[in-house]
């Protein structure tokens, strides 16, 4: 039986691991290569490292960042932020990274997901969406664009099934109202998209106790639960986490 | 010396770093002349099919000749799914034609692709398992399935919800759905196991 997955997630900006709140506030976490190395150790399923600079200078570091990450990590890992061509998604794959993730990019350019994915099969093409609660309208959530800063007027829920349509192969979700506060993941949003496509689905933002990633995944429907905060600053071990989820009857990799 | 096939796809660099990281001996090239001349072939793969077979182009016969004279040959993924004969991922491709099957998508009516660390268990006097238990974990992420029709081919299975080939192997050709490369330490036993193969067959 497939297992579900733990994924912790490096953000990185200038070579270091940062982590804020809701976007904001940002506290380093350490050398990107070593902690992923390290949950690699503890039996993480998959890496996912974020380039939340983005700038063209920061694109050399990141490819850097995969090569050494690649050389010493054997486990698949996901590399965003600022991806906007196949051509620099060629660099990353080739570079070492098993899976590329576009946010901007593919609102601005739907077309993106079409071409990478008849180029390098489907997965590894992962759609991140930051989504946020809709003020206008309850019970939806609207997409946010350019690391979180601009709201868009499309529906989460609708991007995730155009984007399964154009060739996107997973689905890495992330609550803006949730991220960073360790209160629990958004599961009304997670079931919505879990619920309305068939590809994986990543739920992230908001991982605070062992409970929370059991929520996520029967709750929430999600293949795969991802954190930050509560790996990078010691609640939790991963083992711990995989543990705990054996113990409810989850599928796990231990 | 290995040689882990260039053909200008996807992460092929990830197979390299690991066969490095074991101390194998381990070269990226598309030079005939070395595939030639290498102790075994590994034809890795993230890419479609499609796009890969193209990128193959006329190397495509220079494996399959090197192959079918004995020489070790590992695919991975759509590397794998290359050694079958044909596949319909974004239209109807030919593969290298070294095992009989055939490449289909997976059954609808489950996530897709299917994306993950799911268990493998092993028959008795598969090579590239040696070493392992019964059953181990390896990492999975594809829409497409081969479904071998080889009777002389030896298979693995993986459980997702129906029963997907993980493993195939045929004499010296050995093929994995799974990234061996990205499967912590069970891939790397895998890999150390063909290297030992290609040394054991070229002394």
């Amino acid at each position: 039986m497939l297992t579900r997955r733990i994924i912790p997630c490096l953000d990185v900006k200038d070579n270091r691991v940062v982590k804020g709140v809701n976007f904001l506030n940002l506290r380093d976490a350490g050398d990107p290569v070593e902690l992923g190395a390290r949950y690699s150790d503890e039996g993480a399923d998959e890496l996912v490292f974020l380039d939340i600079t983005a700038t063209i200078r920061s694109r050399k570091t990141i490819v850097d960042l995969v090569e050494k990450v690649a050389e010493n990590v054997f486990i698949p890992f996901t590399v965003g932020g600022g991806i906007q061509t196949v051509e620099q998604i060629d660099e990353l794959l080739r570079s070492g990274a098993e899976k590329v993730s576009v946010n901007t990019a593919a609102v601005s350019n739907p077309d993106l997901l079409a071409e990478a994915a008849q180029r390098f099969g489907n997965q590894c093409v992962v759609l991140a969406i930051d989504a946020r609660c809709s003020k206008d309208r309850p019970g939806h959530w609207q997409v946010c664009v350019k690391a979180g800063s601009e709201p868009t007027d499309i529906d989460v829920v609708q991007w995730a099934v155009k984007a399964e349509e154009l060739g996107a192969g997973e689905i890495l979700l992330t609550s803006m109202d949730a991220d960073g506060t360790k209160a629990g993941y958004d599961n009304e949003l997670n079931k919505a998209v879990t619920d309305a496509v068939n590809i994986p689905v990543i739920a992230s933002g908001g991982a605070g106790t062992l409970d929370h990633l059991y929520d996520a995944i029967v709750d929430g429907g999600a293949d795969a639960v991802l954190m930050a905060s509560i790996t990078h600053f010691g609640n939790y071990g991963i083992k711990q986490m995989k543990e705990y989820l054996r113990e409810k009857g989850i599928p796990v990799n231990l | 010396m290995i040689i882990v096939i260039d053909y200008n796809v996807g992460n092929v660099k990830s197979v390299c770093n690991a066969f490095r990281y074991l101390g194998c001996e381990v070269q990226l090239s598309c030079d005939p002349e070395a595939v030639k001349n290498a102790t075994g072939i590994v034809l890795p793969g993230v890419a479609a099919f499609g796009y890969a077979v193209n990128a193959l182009g006329s190397l495509a016969e220079v494996i399959k000749e090197v192959a079918l004279n004995g020489k070790p040959l590992l695919g991975i993924c759509v590397g794998y799914q290359m050694l079958f004969e044909t596949s319909i991922e974004y239209g109807k491709h030919n593969g290298l034609g070294l095992i009989a099957g055939n490449v289909v998508p997976i059954p609808e009516g489950r996530v897709i692709p299917h994306m993950g660390w799911n268990l493998v268990e092993f028959p008795d006097g598969m090579d590239l398992f040696a070493g392992l238990c019964k059953q181990k974990h390896f990492y999975f992420a594809h829409s497409f399935h081969a479904e071998p029709t080889d009777e002389q081919a030896k298979i693995a299975y993986t459980d997702y919800g129906v029963d997907l080939v993980a493993s195939v192997q045929k004499e010296n050709i050995y093929g994995t759905q799974f990234h061996p490369e990205k499967s912590g330490q069970s891939g790397l036993t895998v890999l150390q196991n063909f290297y030992n193969i290609c040394k054991r067959e070229s002394s």
